[in-house]
This record gives C-alpha cells, sequence and structure tokens, in this order.
C-alpha cells in the first residue's frame, strides 16, 4: 500500500489538566472516504481543529503528502491542500453566496494587491476565472440559482451545502467535513451521500467526515475511526465497527457505569 | 481543479486589450474631467465659503471611507483615526513650511497652478500618506493579538499619544537662517506645540482635495470590489472560518492599517494647508476620531457610496444650524441619537446605494434593461 496521503502520528492535546486527544493516529489513503465518530465530547471537532492548524499539538507529527503541517497557521495548512467545513455553520453571512465561494477562490489568485487598485488585464480575466469556477461550484452543488442570495438567509441544507462549495473552491486534496449531515431531514440526507461520493469522484478528492447519523457513515465510509474520551477505540470497516464490543460500550455504556 | 486550472481559465477568458483598458482607464479619465471642472468651472462661480465647504467635505469623505477599510471592511474598531491624520498634517506641513524657507527664503505659495511650490505640497502630501501608513504598520501590528474593545483601546490610545507629543515641541522658526543654524534632527521639533504649526503655505485647493478624494474613492471601490477585498470582508464576517479558507487574516488586518493610514495622513496634509484652518494637536485629537467613526456608522460600515453620504451629511449639518448655533449640537446629537435607533446598521447598511432593491428598480425602469455589470 502506498504511504497515506494524510497522516497523523501519536498526535496528542491537553487543556490544562484535561487530555482531549492522546496518540492520536491517522492514516487517510489517497482517495479515501473514510469516517470519524463518537459520542458527544470524544474529540472528533478537536482532531479536525488539529489537523488544520486550529490548535497547535502538544507532541506528534501531521503530514500532508509529503509535507509536515503542524504548527502551521490554519491559512497556510488550508493552502496546502486540506480543507474543512464546521459544524456549527461558519459562513460569512452577510455576504452573497457567489462571494462565498469566490473569497475561497482567493488563495489560488496571483494578482497583488497594487494589480486590483489599477484593474490590470490579468487581474481582471483572473476575476472572471474566480466568477466562472464559483459559479461551477455553486451548480454542483445545487445553489447557483441563489448565488446572489445573502449566505444568511438560506435554508439550513442550502448552508450546508455552501459550506461544502466553499471548502471546494480552495481545490484541496483533502477534504475534511465536520458533521456535514446535522440538522438535515432523511431526504436531504439521502440527497447529500451521493453528493459526497460524486464530488470525491469528480474532484479526485480524499474525503475525511465526521457524522454523528449512522446511517450515512455505515453506507458512506469506507474505513471507520472510532473515537472515545480522546483516544481511538476501534477502527476498521462499518461492520467490524459495529459489533466491537468497545464501541457498543462507548455509546450504550457498560452496565456498571451510570452515564451522566 | 487545480492552481494552475485556475490560470489557465484565466488566461482563456482574458479580456480584450482595448477592453481591459477602457474599464481600467476609464474611471480615472471620468474623475480627472470632474475634478478639472470643479477646480476651473464651478469653484470660481461659488466664492470662498463654499469652496471651503467643499474641501472641508472632501477631506471628510477621505477620512471616513478610508476608516472604513479598517471598521467596514475587515470589522476591527479603531478610532484613532485623527492620531494619522496628524502624523500626515505635521509630516506634510514640515515639508512645505521649511522647505519653502529654504528653497525660496519664504513660506508664502510658490508659483501658480502646478507650480514649484504645488508640485512640492504634492510630495509632502505623498510623504505625509506614506509616514502615517508606516505607523498604521506599528499600529496593526498589536492588532495581530487583539480584538473588539481591545483593539479600539490601542488606537485610541495611539492618537492619544501622537496628540501629547506634538504639544510637547517648540515653537516654529521664522527664517532661513535659523533653520540652517538648527541641527537636522533638532529642527524636527519645531513644529509649533500646543500653539499649533501656523504660517503653513495655503496649497490646498478644490483641486488637490478631489483629486485625492477621487483616488481614495477608486482605490476603496477597486479593493472591495476585487478579490483582496472580499479577502477582507471576510476577516470581519468570521475569522476563523476566512483563515480556514486561506486567507491570511493578520497579514489583511494589517494590510487595511495601513492603507486607511496613508489616506488619513494625506487628509490631514491636505487639512494643515487649507485655508481657515490651524493645524494644531487639539485640532486632531479623539473628538475629530470619533468624528470619523459616527461617519462610517452612520454611513453604514463597508459600504462607500453610504459612507460618502454620511460624510457630507455631517460636514454640511453644522453649518446649516449655524443659524441656531446655541443648540446646534444638541440638535446634532438628537439627530445621530434618532438615526441610531430608527437605522442601526447605518443609512445604507452593508450595501451601495446602487445595490439598494429600489434604486435597482429605479435604474431598470430608466434603462429598461438589466444594469451591465463591470
Amino acid at each position: 500500500m502506498a504511504e497515506a496521503l494524510l497522516r497523523a502520528e501519536r498526535v496528542s492535546l491537553s487543556f490544562g489538566g484535561l487530555k482531549a486527544v492522546s496518540d492520536f493516529d491517522l492514516a487517510l489513503q489517497q482517495g479515501a472516504l473514510d469516517g470519524l465518530i463518537g459520542p458527544n465530547g470524544a474529540g472528533k471537532t478537536t482532531i479536525f481543529n488539529l489537523l488544520t492548524g486550529v490548535y497547535k499539538p502538544d507532541q506528534g507529527t501531521i503530514h500532508l503528502g509529503d509535507a509536515r503541517i503542524d504548527g502551521l497557521a490554519p491559512h497556510v495548512i488550508a493552502r496546502t491542500g486540506l480543507a474543512r467545513t464546521f459544524q456549527n455553520i461558519r459562513l460569512f453571512g452577510d455576504l452573497s453566496v457567489l462571494d462565498n465561494v469566490r473569497i475561497a477562490c482567493h488563495a489560488r489568485t496571483r494578482s497583488s494587491t497594487l494589480s486590483a487598485l489599477l484593474r490590470t488585464r490579468a487581474q481582471q480575466a483572473e476575476e472572471r476565472a474566480v466568477e466562472e469556477q464559483s459559479h461551477q461550484l455553486l451548480e454542483i452543488l445545487g445553489l447557483d440559482g441563489r448565488s446572489t442570495e445573502t449566505a444568511r438567509n438560506l435554508p439550513y441544507g442550502a448552508q450546508r451545502r455552501l459550506e461544502i462549495a466553499r471548502a471546494l473552491a480552495l481545490a484541496p486534496q483533502v477534504l475534511l467535513l465536520d458533521e456535514p449531515a446535522a440538522g438535515m431531514n432523511p431526504a436531504e440526507k439521502d440527497e447529500l451521500r451521493g453528493l459526497i461520493r460524486q464530488v470525491r469522484d469528480r474532484f479526485d478528492l480524499t474525503i475525511l467526515l465526521i457524522e454523528h447519523d449512522m446511517g450515512l457513515v455505515m453506507g458512506l465510509c469506507e474505513q471507520i475511526t472510532v473515537l472515545d474520551h480522546g483516544e481511538v477505540i476501534a477502527r476498521g470497516t462499518a461492520a467490524q465497527v459495529q459489533d466491537d464490543p468497545k464501541v457498543i460500550e462507548a455509546y450504550l455504556g457498560s452496565q456498571d457505569e451510570e452515564e451522566r | 481543479m487545480q492552481t494552475s486550472f485556475l490560470q489557465d481559465r484565466a488566461r482563456a477568458l482574458a479580456p480584450s486589450p482595448a477592453l481591459a483598458a477602457r474599464r481600467s482607464l476609464l474611471p480615472v479619465v471620468v474623475m480627472a474631467a470632474l475634478v478639472l471642472l470643479l477646480q476651473f468651472a464651478i469653484g470660481p462661480r461659488i466664492g470662498p465659503y463654499y469652496a471651503k465647504m467643499l474641501m472641508d467635505i472632501g477631506i471628510n469623505i477621505m477620512l471616513a471611507v478610508s476608516l472604513n477599510i479598517v471598521n467596514g471592511y475587515t470589522g476591527q474598531f479603531s478610532i484613532g483615526h485623527a492620531g494619522f491624520m496628524a502624523v500626515g498634517g505635521y509630516t506634510a506641513g514640515f515639508i512645505t513650511y521649511y522647505g519653502s524657507l529654504l528653497i525660496w527664503g519664504s513660506t508664502q505659495p510658490h508659483g501658480g497652478f502646478l507650480g514649484a511650490g504645488e508640485l512640492l505640497f504634492a510630495v509632502s502630501c505623498l510623504v505625509g500618506g506614506l509616514t502615517a501608513a508606516g505607523f498604521g504598520y506599528i499600529v496593526g501590528l498589536p492588532s495581530l493579538r487583539l480584538r473588539g474593545d481591545y483593539l479600539a483601546l490601542v488606537t485610541l490610545g495611539f492618537g492619544e499619544i501622537v496628540r501629547v507629543f506634538i504639544q510637547q515641541t517648540d515653537d516654529v522658526l521664522f527664517t532661513a537662517e535659523d533653520v540652517r543654524a538648527t541641527a537636522p534632527l533638532a529642527l524636527l521639533t519645531k513644529v509649533g506645540g500646543a500653539l499649533g504649526f501656523t504660517g503653513l503655505p495655503f496649497y490646498t485647493n478644490l483641486f488637490w482635495v478631489w483629486t485625492f478624494v477621487a483616488i481614495t474613492i477608486l482605490v476603496a471601490y477597486r479593493l472591495k470590489f476585487s478579490s483582496h477585498g472580499r479577502a477582507f470582508l471576510s476577516v470581519r464576517e468570521d475569522e476563523i472560518a476566512a483563515e480556514a479558507m486561506g486567507i491570511p487574516t493578520t497579514a489583511v488586518k494589517v494590510r487595511a492599517f495601513m492603507i486607511a493610514a496613508a489616506f488619513a495622513g494625506i487628509a490631514g496634509a491636505l487639512f494643515a494647508h487649507e485655508v481657515g484652518t490651524t493645524l494644531n494637536p487639539k485640532e486632531l485629537g479623539f473628538q475629530k476620531s470619533f468624528e470619523v467613526v459616527i461617519m462610517v456608522v452612520l454611513g453604514g460600515m463597508g459600504s462607500i457610496s453610504g459612507v460618502v453620504l454620511a460624510a457630507v451629511l455631517i460636514t454640511v449639518l453644522p453649518e446649516l444650524l449655524r443659524s441656531v448655533a446655541e443648540y446646534r449640537m444638541v440638535v446634532y446629537a438628537l439627530a445621530l441619537i434618532v438615526m441610531m435607533l430608527a437605522r442601526p446598521q447605518g443609512l445604507l447598511g452593508l450595501h451601495e446605494a446602487w445595490e439598494l432593491p429600489w434604486v435597482r428598480r429605479l435604474l431598470r425602469s430608466l434603462v429598461r434593461q438589466e444594469p451591465k455589470d463591470g
């Protein structure tokens, strides 16, 4: 097997005395569509924040391809090819749908601020290319008809899709989806499942997703990592993970333990 | 979809050179024409009182539109704009005053329209702007760590530090001999102290004010409606999301500070050389800073046209209320309070005038077709 595209090795992070993540390992193969699950507070989003540079790990290393990315600023990591969506939607709410996507295209533009002020021909051309690609992405995500609407006014499901469109505008190698189906109804979830597969194939992406909806994770993800109290407790295919007694214990609690 | 792909598409989509040149230069030509019209056709007809008011309006537009780049575009809260204005004003005043004294032996305006004196003045404006931009960099740096109220305090403190520093300076020198006898470094302290920097040549006229106003508005507009400007706006909307989308938020904030400070510095230079104003530290204290903040908030954070409108209103309103002089400030304050209660998002909110629904409808009915963008 070739070396994994996104690798985390023995990554740990503490907040004061609390170990949020300990000795986390991850190997995401090129083209994979893997899942990260675990009960509330298991540290899933913390791991996304570690991978994308929002938090710096206390220990351990993270590599994207040949580049070591732990310790880099989030915007540098994003430009290296790691894009994400947010669990609690973080769109640029007062801006238009189109602008949300265009902003993410900025990382791939080359025009300087000065050429923007002079409106050089190259800069005008780049603006056109950015607009064209943004519209293409919105079309793929079924949002092109709403490109002039204010992002905040979109219905919930559309906001989630806009987050994905925006992340794709970075032209990433790896896409991290943080609970993309949260708050969606069953029909929207079905649609989302198809959409995620389509997006991976079309953009030749590698995807890691956090999800609480087990139906979605089990039906979509190839490899699943289960997290509890900041530690990996199981890893494998959907079937393997489902029958793991540790996983069942993490979700349902053991007989002699009172949850909360 | 790779980076190269965007660049490939850009090459394929490049506008024809003629169209590109038109888009780039047409606004410049139009603005130049308007400025010349103002200087030579309108200026002489309206008399000195209204000409001065037009200059005051222009300077306030520059201040408001530039502060809007920090407060409106990137959502940082700066309340020290008058500090940058003072830096620019004193730098430019120093250059024209002592420059004139050394070159021509007198501080009277030298040469006519675009003559040697005016060129010295134009250079001094640019140097004033650049110096202010340097200070903008220094003040912008703490914004790496500070947010909201804390940043506001730093900028307020900066303005006060500048003011207090200027108050401590010595009297202005009056003759070229005195200037030559003084060490260059010591000369820097001869800018008038609390009494103000008096005797500056009155170079500021409609042409120079509105040339710089035009440049300010053009820069603000082209910034806002470009990829770089959208990066500025993303910082205002959500810093964490902006970082995650590859926007270097720290660099963006510092850049915003520098651009805003540069134009405030030029506005200060124009103010320093205007008839009927005195360049003194009291004039450029935090009250002036607050006045500019009010213009931005009143106009609508981020809206260029809104902020221009507010700058005009706030300059003209006190003049209109001159007949009820003793109640002027009361009426002024009441008007602001009512405004903030009725439209807390400012006159135009986040939008430009031409983006408002009723204006769009009006334009459409006038043109009878979709307004072309570009």
